[in-house]
């Protein structure tokens, strides 16, 4: 009766090998699901290493900055709230509001009233992305500081950490503030962060962002690392400022004024 | 037996309540999903065409898998085009893609999802499709 040391030992042994390694085995000899699919990027997708722009506040005109908002938040299913609780991609603002490190106390009439366009900077150093604890916003290899809204948990640190104030909070439901709903774009949901996102969508298609589209040539953008491209060119040839420079977020959205 | 009586009634009330999901059912099972693909995009396609970017049975079994694949893919990755295992490529979009096809979402995706009891929360930011009227979307080319 009972059993000796040995055959104990033996079965063990035999019942820790086959706990250890028995389900992987299984997995393995189990087909994969989806053995022969394949991802790939869309062929026709405009690519760069760092994307930026170079707004050319001479040629705007606040007709056009409402022309370039209201393209932006059309497309994107942006809401209008109109109360303290608004959530918005771009949008305007004053020289002063905008630049407050330029400490020169006299400027120019003109600069003083201009309506400046401002959106997400898509700095290359986002503190927005250095907070986020989800990793819902990230920064893309081609520099878009991007997000995944299906991570984000709504916790705003990322809006605490903007220095630019890109970033919306939706405090309720947005769907009934969104007039024409775009049903080539999602919406999004009561407790989560958005801002713009350089319209990943569109690169990914082969266009332009949408308010470049809409622009007459007043924004321009393109790949910083390119020393050829047009917004190289286009700070090659003028004289241009960032907003808030001296935070080193490295802010990818150029002003030439 | 003290109290016989009462405790015999207590037990077949207890036993009555505690059956009470079981024989209050009886005869009324729940109707079988029958989810409906005859939807105008799809009636259009040639009979040879109708097919969905995998065979029916793994979709039936591993299209969370896949929605959460592509999600993946397309956000983080920025890969949008999905090469299915007979060598066609499909645009991964839930919105674009799959619901143009689709567009019947109550009979297509609530049939089951209702009788699992499942409840993916796609639809709080993804738009589903209008199913009775269409709604026309003017493109920003038109408007600018």
């Amino acid at each position: 009766m009972g059993i000796n040391r040995r055959e104990f030992l033996k079965i063990a042994g035999i019942s820790a090998v086959a706990g250890l390694g028995g389900t992987s085995a299984i997995d393995l000899l189990r087909r994969a699901p989806v053995e022969a699919s394949q991802v790939s990027p869309n062929p026709k997708a405009l690519t760069a290493k760092r994307w930026a722009m170079v707004v050319d506040t001479r040629k705007l005109t606040e007709a056009d900055c409402k022309r370039m908002i209201e393209a932006c938040h059309r497309i994107h299913n942006v809401p209008d709230i109109g109360t303290k609780q608004e959530v918005k991609w771009i949008w305007t603002e004053e020289y002063k509001h905008a630049f407050p490190d330029d400490m020169n106390e006299f400027v120019s009439d003109e600069v003083k009233h201009k309506p400046f366009l401002m959106l997400c900077n898509h700095c290359d150093q986002p503190a927005c992305v250095r907070v986020c604890p989800t990793k819902a916003t990230y920064k893309r290899a081609d520099g878009i500081v991007m997000m995944d809204m299906h991570r984000c948990i709504g916790c705003r640190f990322c809006m605490a950490a903007c220095p630019f104030g890109a970033r919306s909070f939706n405090f309720g439901d947005p769907r009934p503030y969104v007039k024409e709903e775009n049903p080539k774009y999602p919406t999004r949901m009561r407790g989560v962060v958005e801002k713009c996102t350089f319209c990943t969508e569109r690169l990914a298609e082969g266009l332009m962002p949408a308010c470049v589209e809409v622009s007459n040539g007043a924004l321009i953008f393109g790949d910083l690392d390119d020393p050829n491209s047009e917004v190289r060119q286009a700070l090659r040839s003028n004289y241009s400022i960032r907003r808030k420079p001296n935070l080193g977020t490295q802010p990818c959205v150029y002003y030439i004024v | 037996m003290y109290d016989g009586g009462k405790i015999i009634t207590g037990l077949v009330v207890f036993i009555g309540l505690v059956t009470f999901p079981l024989w209050s059912n009886v005869g009324k099972a729940a109707k079988k999903p029958d989810p409906k693909i005859d939807t105008p995009v799809i009636q259009q396609l040639p009979e040879k065409e109708r097919k969905c970017i995998e065979p029916k049975a793994l979709m039936q079994a591993e299209h969370m898998k896949i929605l959460n694949d592509w999600r993946d893919a397309v956000v983080r990755d920025g890969n949008r085009i999905y090469v299915s295992s007979s060598g066609k490529s499909f645009n991964m979009s839930l919105q674009k893609e799959c619901m143009n096809c689709h567009s019947n979402k109550k009979k297509f995706c609530d049939e089951c999802h209702n009788y699992a009891d499942v409840k993916p929360y796609c639809w709080t930011c993804h738009i589903e499709p209008k199913e009775k009227e269409k709604v026309a979307w003017a493109s920003i080319e038109e408007n600018s």
